[in-house]
């Protein structure tokens, strides 16, 4: 038992790094008062670490800690996406105004990145009905807090409290979903354990739809499926804006990565022969794709419809990363590995894509202090450069060519016309239209309408401008070629005793 | 004779009688939830629901499985509601002295 748990240790490096990062960051701030930036390059260091040991335990596949976690490379490929955005969200924080300007608390805010990124990298890889609650748990209690970082504005304090409420609520409805499947299956933890239960004896169906509908409602929530997506445009509209990015990108990519993992291992039929290659089934007289699907186009038919009516970008942004979410479920709901290797896809573009969006936000409102789309009336003209990646951003998320959003979308679609479900792909591609006008309108603003007559030219600094680009070439140049991420997320859909 | 029966089915506690108090458990919380304004009764709602998935465990632990995990699970949900009700209690005071109330129909200065 000892040696098994010290036998895993080494294949814990990254979390344990961060783990350390953690109390250091605190540490650090403690000790050097005068000089709180200090720790968050800390952080940042930590983070970095940790992302290149994960890269040593790429191709790595095995259950460590009992069963708890898998580190596979399915895992792998999330601790990547999470920690790459973890260090773009750092560096933002570096220029963020509203960050800095609570300079006093940039200890804790350094730490609770970290402890929200430890968090996700166990999200990730739980394969223990605990283990999941907690990292789940871990994720949001950092995230709780951070998103009232500025807590002397009222908007920020409004959106940590309907986060936490929202999230609360969720999870004991988890929890309670997830005591119902524990007793159904005879006392079952490991999700592995969980399948092999309902594989040989059947339980009441209506039970387990109960269960799973609850569990659904805990992972959606995070995901921000709708109906469970109330808070999303309320926190992300009230949080600093470097962490709304961070929870639109991360906190996703780690709910996605759970709920993936969770329905493809607890409730597909393990012992189905003669399928094709990549194909799954449900387990039988349990067709959890169908609630997939319906979630699906709910969540993107409600986030692109609403988003038409949004005049602060952050809220705008906010329903686009819902309908986003909506787009990634299709994915999971065709029940293939290809469908799968296309949400992985989809996350590398819209962890660039995402992210630059907010960054221009971020840049822009640190100017102006608007968010406001009106406030980007002439934005084209008064800064040429930062439009231009704005319109590049947008053309990407709206899903057309040349840029990386097309490939994304692309595969998704393709993955779903494979598996004939094509009534799924028509209502994603009537979505992706409607999402082209409220980018358009936005586009329209910053380059046909004229400037504010006192409004002079913005001037961004040679960091901002480099960090901007950082994101921008990815986001054109994976459009064009894009093989390598194709053949790294293909490599990446493999999980941990799934064949 | 109903009520006799009854009576007989309540003195031999079993799985159902568990299961029964934790439904009724969840549903309160529930309620609780959707209908209280004040931000500390809704998190007092969701701390029954956290109880009530605790009965959950325990009574299958106790009754069908035989095993502890039930009872680890238990104290995990514990330790998780203490912390979650201290992040929640702190955002609270800080909306208190932000908004003057932790009325929750009155905070909402976020709006479409």
């Amino acid at each position: 038992m000892v040696d098994q748990a010290l036998l895993s240790l080494a294949k814990f490096l990254p979390e344990i790094t961060l783990a350390i990062t953690f109390c250091l960051a605190l540490l650090v701030g403690v000790i050097f008062r005068s000089r709180p930036r200090l720790s968050m390059w800390v952080a940042l260091l930590g983070v970095v670490v940790s992302i290149a040991l994960t890269i040593r335990e790429m191709g790595i596949t095995e259950s460590v800690f009992s069963g708890m976690i898998a580190v596979d490379p399915f895992a792998t490929f999330f601790k990547l996406i999470v920690g790459s955005s973890a260090i773009f969200i750092f560096l933002f924080s570096l220029y963020s105004a509203e960050v800095l300007s609570t300079m006093k608390r940039l200890v804790e805010y350094s730490s609770l990145l970290v402890a929200m990124t430890l968090g996700m990298y166990l999200m990730v890889g739980a394969t223990n009905l605990l283990m999941m609650v907690l990292s789940i748990e871990l994720t949001g209690l950092s995230s709780y807090v951070l998103a009232g970082y500025t807590k002397e504005a009222s908007d920020s304090s409004e959106a940590s409290l309907k986060y936490i409420i929202y999230g609360a609520l969720s999870t004991g409805l988890m929890l309670y979903g997830i005591s119902i499947l524990f007793g159904l299956t005879g006392g079952a933890m490991d999700i592995y354990a969980i399948n092999r239960a309902l594989v040989t004896s059947p339980v009441n169906p209506i039970a387990l739809l109960v269960a799973s509908l609850l569990i659904i409602a805990g992972l959606g929530y995070k995901i921000s499926a709708v109906p469970f997506h109330f808070w999303t445009p309320d926190v992300y509209e009230g949080a600093p804006i470097t962490i709304t990015a961070f929870l639109s990108v991360a906190s996703k990519a780690a709910g996605f990565a759970m709920l993936i993992r969770f329905f493809k291992i607890a409730f597909i039929d393990s012992s189905a022969v003669g399928l094709p290659a990549g194909i799954w089934i449900t387990l039988q007289g349990f067709e959890w794709n169908k609630i997939i699907a319906i979630l699906s186009v709910l969540t993107m038919t409600l986030g692109n419809l609403v988003a038409v009516w949004q005049n602060n970008l952050k809220r705008l942004l906010a329903y686009s990363s819902i309908a986003h979410a909506g787009y990634m479920l299709m994915g999971l709901a065709i029940l293939s590995d290809k469908g799968i290797a296309a949400v992985l896809i989809y996350f590398v573009v819209y962890m660039f894509m995402n992210l630059g969006a907010f960054y221009v936000v971020m840049l822009v409102s640190n100017k102006t202090g608007s968010e406001d789309i009106d406030s980007y009336k002439g934005l084209g003209f008064r800064s040429p450069f930062i439009g231009v990646s704005m319109v590049i951003f947008f053309i990407s998320l709206a899903g057309l060519p040349p840029t990386a959003g097309f490939i994304g979308k692309l595969f998704i679609f393709a993955s779903l016309l494979d598996a004939k479900w094509i009534w799924l792909a028509v209502v994603g591609a009537i979505n992706s239209v409607i999402s082209l006008y409220y980018y358009v309108r936005v586009v329209r603003n910053m380059f046909l309408r004229d400037p504010d007559e006192n409004s002079g030219p913005l001037k961004f600094s040679v960091p901002e401008i480099v960090l901007l680009l950082l994101l921008v070439v990815p986001t054109l140049l994976f459009g064009l070629y894009y093989s390598p991420i194709v053949d790294f997320a293909n490599a990446s859909a493999r999980m941990l005793g799934v064949h | 004779m109903v009520l006799a029966d009854f009576f007989q089915w309540l003195q031999t506690p079993g799985l159902t009688h568990f299961l029964l108090i934790s439904g009724i458990l969840f549903s309160l919380g529930v309620f609780a939830i959707l209908t209280r304004r004040n931000a500390i009764m809704v998190l007092m709602g969701i701390e029954l629901v956290l109880n009530a998935a605790n009965i959950n465990f325990l009574a299958f632990s106790r009754f069908t499985t035989g095993t502890l995990d039930g009872h680890v699970f238990a104290i995990f949900v514990i330790i998780l509601a203490a912390a979650e009700a201290a992040i929640a209690l702190a955002i609270i005071l800080n909306i208190f002295q932000n908004f003057n109330s932790v009325n929750i129909d009155e905070i909402n200065q976020l709006k479409d």
